[in-house]
């Protein structure tokens, strides 16, 4: 088989591991695809990649821990990374109904989610309320709050302390999202 | 001496003091910075010459181990400050407030890129799917009204009633009454009897029943328990009227054992 091939095959493979949603979680782990795929996956991925980009798709990649920006992330780190397929694009406010959301809930997420990243990551659940109490009507706070840690936007510990979770990692552009809120015209 | 031992207690005060503060940092996510290290610190080395209990270098040690977990907050305070992620919390906050809730959901979507998946039935779902259907009864017979039996209505007597325990031979306080009446009956002029006497039959289910019947005579006043504590023998004594308990002296309860081997001794001794 010509190398060609066997990496059009290895991409049909990972696109399938990838799209089609295995685990409670979706996204797969790094060393999933190694198993699967072998050793040069990363290359596989930036093919599908570049494939994805037409069809305004890209796969994400999700570390454990943030890698610093210079250096080119380590195989360790690639392995213990989780990888999805997301939009490459943004929505537009029509398209939020592909959501399922209404815009009350999505704005309660940008304020609890630029609250908790403003507070280095950390925010107490008492003083992210009292902020959503300012949009949301005050019977809609806890249920929503709730809804966004059921979705696995955010998590909460036993101290009623509140963090981002696996969601907002894998589907928000957090700095993009500060800037936007911090240049933005009201 | 004294004023050691205060140092000491005042010193024990403080570490505690401090651990608390930490803790209430690193717990509730207040500013690292309210803490003065520094004046800490001061705090921690004044005290140490005292320590000579492990008790309290563990505490002294504990005190250093929060204190250095607030230092390591504050690091990545400074840290995170530097990144481009810093955002002043009182500015988002102003900006939030400003924004409108349609606003806030536009700007939101420009930063959101949602996963894209598809969910799809395992092959062991599908199976587990497969048999659940399989082994589903079908509605008509789900659905199905309760059949009752139609039993011709009859005629019960009071005797039928006593025999099948719907209903007791006598209330229970006529019982108790009569009961009552033939302990100051076989008292006659003495003024108490032995209790296993008095409860003591020739069947044993019967002593248990007349046990139980004693035990109620005490209990509502209709009679006292009298124990020799020498020769460990226990008195029943029939109140002429019934007394009620409640409130005149101090009540004790006495469990008086009433097992077979109780009994079979107090038959034997009766027929020697």
């Amino acid at each position: 088989m010509k190398k060609k091939d066997i990496y059009a095959s290895k991409v049909k493979r990972a696109a399938h591991l990838l799209f089609f949603r295995r685990h409670r979680k979706p996204g797969v782990k790094g060393w999933e695809l190694r198993k699967r795929l072998g050793t040069d996956y990363p290359k596989v991925l930036t093919i599908l990649d570049s494939f994805l980009e037409k069809l305004d798709l890209q796969v994400k990649t999700v570390f454990e821990s943030e890698p610093s920006k210079e250096a080119k992330p380590s195989l360790e780190e690639l392995d213990k990374a989780r990888f999805y397929i997301t939009l490459r694009g943004g929505l537009t406010p029509k398209e939020t109904k592909m959501m399922g959301w209404r815009i009350d809930d999505i704005a309660g997420l940008a304020i609890t989610i630029s609250s908790i990243i403003s507070k280095k990551g950390k925010a107490p659940r008492d003083d992210v309320e009292q902020l959503l109490r300012d949009k949301l009507p005050g019977w809609r706070v806890d249920i929503n709050l709730d809804r966004y840690i059921r979705s696995g936007y955010i998590a909460e510990d036993e101290n009623r302390q509140l963090y981002l979770d696996w969601r907002t990692r894998a589907e928000i552009d957090e700095s993009a999202l500060v800037k936007l809120l911090l240049g933005s015209e009201s | 001496m004294a004023t050691k031992r205060e140092k000491r207690k005042l010193g024990r005060e403080e570490l505690q003091r401090i651990i608390a503060m930490c803790m209430s940092v690193e717990e509730r996510g207040l500013d690292p910075f309210l803490v003065d290290v520094e004046d800490l610190i001061k705090v921690i080395r004044e005290y140490f010459p005292e320590w000579k209990l492990p008790e309290d270098l563990v505490l002294d040690a504990e005190t250093i181990h929060h204190l250095a977990s607030v230092i390591k907050m504050q690091s990545e305070w400074v840290k995170h400050r530097s990144t481009s992620l810093y955002t002043d919390p009182f500015l988002l906050e102003e900006k939030i407030r400003r924004l409108s809730r349609e606003q806030l959901a536009t700007i939101f979507l420009k930063s959101y890129h949602p996963i894209v998946e598809l969910e799809q039935i395992s092959p062991h779902s599908l199976m587990q799917a497969v048999q659940y259907w399989k082994d589903l009864i079908p509605l008509d017979e789900r659905w199905k009204r309760v059949e009752y039996t139609e039993t011709s209505m009859g005629v019960t007597s009071r005797e039928e009633m006593i025999e099948q325990k719907v209903i007791a031979e006598k209330r229970f306080s006529e019982e108790l009454e009569a009961f009552w009446r033939e302990l100051l009956q076989k008292t006659g002029e003495k003024e108490k009897i032995e209790y296993w006497d008095f409860i003591g039959s020739d069947d044993f289910k019967e002593t248990v029943r007349r046990a139980y019947l004693a035990s109620f005579l005490v209990t509502y006043g209709y009679a006292t328990l009298e124990i020799d504590r020498l020769e460990e023998i226990v008195f029943i004594k029939p109140h002429k009227k019934p007394i009620p308990l409640t409130g005149k002296k101090e009540v004790v309860s006495v469990p008086v054992s009433v097992s077979y081997d109780d009994w079979m001794k107090w038959k034997e001794a009766r027929t020697s």
